[in-house]
């Protein structure tokens, strides 16, 4: 029984790995930007969330409805300060300062809250569960993790699909000049997708505190497996990065039931035998 | 006589170092349709490219409609009304042939083309109008691409080489087409490999030589011989 409950853990805990991961596949997909940065500003979506829970008590879930719409605006204006700065045919530029800023970040972090690791309270709902079978128990919060998972990876595609903006990302990807030609002012659709890419951000930094504590250094590890979701799904299919993160968590689940230190490295494991195997992940979008 | 649509002024243009256009004077009155003819190099594209705002290493000036717009980035000139079919179609393929037109009318500038006046230019297009846009022919691609163009309603249409790569029964019925589309009021500017086909479809051209005007005028009061030579330059 503890295999079967530490694989349906792990399947829920892919459904965080994957919200980690949806970002980042949406900002390579649209504007071939590797972001260092990824996993800090995790973090500090967190520290966010933090900072509006210290000052107005609200709880974990409700402060999202403040540091969603905060994390886009910043990532909009990110976008609009840094990055459409350095994008351009080389990707070196934008990759060295995403990294800039992943120090910048974590620095900054540390500055201002000093290196204690805090956490967020969720309250009782952070531990409820019910029991689906003698002796495996599945908790409403990771429950909740995972199936905000599949609505963001949903929501994303359709806005991909079937809106206007969606249609302006895919043109602006599949050729910058012409998009232009078109009226569409590519630095603005940047902006705009990395708006989208932080709020996706926001909800995974606020789920990752409520689960867990958090300090400035965590950043680099959540990108990590963000990274690992995105390739062992194939890049630029957002289902795959959640079956990606779904198979991170299960191989980490397996790897703790194990030996409670080998929970990182079997994800890690599992990710390189996927690579060994299938260079270009399990579900790779066909090139145009 | 009403002022020009387009006049362009000394205009030069570079790549890197590499010039390109070498002070071009010239201008369109509405409703004209210009050949812009001249060899491998010659500054065809770029003059085309210049215009529509995609070469930014320039100076001169380019009055459009009396505004001067060489300044504009070419997300704002296609506003103005300034439509480009670019070299090689260059559809986005990730997109549906009726999200490639949409995305053509995205600047919502009103005037007689939409979806249905497209689709009744190239009928064959509302059939396909859910396939993705790599999965048409050659020829079914230069329609989108012309048809996105046209979605802006322009008032002056550029069209860089229309036939490269097309079997030549589909280069006749797409310039079959032309009066169709330039008969709406539409200014347009060819630039095309195929002299002759260009100089019979123009009411003016430009031979471009290295970067120079080499002859101008009406095709009509110049000999073979003499629009031979500005080409070559011999």
């Amino acid at each position: 029984m503890d295999w079967v409950n530490a694989i349906i853990q792990g399947i829920l805990i892919g459904g965080l790995y994957a919200l980690f991961a949806a970002g980042l596949s949406l900002i390579f997909g649209v504007m071939r930007l590797v972001n260092i940065a990824h996993g800090d500003l995790i973090v500090a979506t967190a520290y966010l969330a933090w900072v509006i829970i210290k000052a107005t008590g609200v709880h974990p879930l409700v402060s999202l409805i403040f540091v969603l719409p905060i994390a886009a605006f910043i990532g909009y204006w990110l976008q609009i300060g840094i990055f459409n700065r350095v994008l351009g045919k080389d990707i070196l530029p934008p990759l060295l300062v995403s990294f800039g800023l992943s120090v910048i970040i974590q620095n900054g972090l540390l500055a201002t809250f000093t290196v204690d690791s805090h956490k967020l309270n969720a309250g009782v709902f952070e531990t409820s569960s019910f029991e689906i079978l003698p002796g495996i128990s599945i908790g409403y919060f990771p429950l909740l993790m995972f199936f905000t998972a599949i609505a963001v990876i949903i929501a994303l595609q359709y806005m991909f699909y079937h809106t206007s903006l969606g249609r302006a990302f895919r043109a602006t990807s599949d050729d910058t000049e012409v998009a232009l030609l078109m009226g569409l002012d590519n630095r603005k659709v940047y902006a705009w997708a990395m708006a989208i890419c932080l709020a996706v951000v926001a909800l995974a930094g606020v789920f990752l505190a409520i689960r867990s504590n958090f300090d400035p250094f965590m950043g680099p590890g959540r990108l990590i497996f963000g990274f690992e979701a995105v390739i062992i799904g194939g890049l630029g299919n957002l289902w795959g990065t959640l079956i990606g993160g779904v198979i991170l968590g299960v191989a980490q689940g397996l790897g703790a039931e194990l030996d409670p230190g080998w929970q990182v490295l079997a994800g890690h494991l599992a990710f390189l035998l996927v690579l060994a195997i299938r260079p270009r992940g399990l579900f790779p979008r066909i090139a145009g | 006589m009403s002022e020009p649509l387009l006049t362009i002024e000394h205009l030069e243009a570079a790549y890197g170092d590499a010039r390109a256009l070498h002070g071009l004077d010239f201008s369109l009155n509405a409703g004209e349709t210009l050949a812009l003819i001249g060899a491998n190099g010659a500054g065809k594209s770029t003059l085309l490219k210049s215009i529509c705002g995609l070469v930014s290493n320039k100076s001169g000036r380019i009055l459009f409609k009396g505004k001067d717009i060489a300044g504009l980035p070419a997300n704002e000139i296609v506003k103005q009304g300034i439509a480009l079919v670019p070299e090689g179609r260059r559809l986005f393929p990730s997109l549906s042939v009726e999200e490639n037109l949409i995305l053509g009318g995205k600047v919502k500038r009103s005037g007689h083309w939409s979806l249905d006046t497209i689709y009744s230019l190239f009928p064959i297009l509302k059939e396909k109008r859910h396939a993705p846009s790599t999965s048409l022919s050659g020829g079914q691609q230069q329609m989108v691409a012309i048809g996105r163009a046209l979605m802006s309603n322009p008032d002056l249409l550029l069209l860089d080489e229309l036939s490269l790569g097309l079997a030549p029964i589909i280069i006749k019925d797409i310039y079959e087409l032309l009066p169709k589309i330039t008969g709406n009021g539409v200014t347009a500017i060819l630039v095309e490999q195929d002299v002759t086909r260009a100089l019979h479809s123009a009411s003016h051209f430009i031979c471009l030589q290295e970067g120079h005007i080499s002859l101008s005028g009406d095709p009509k009061l110049h000999t073979r011989d003499a629009i031979t030579r500005a080409y070559f330059g011999t």
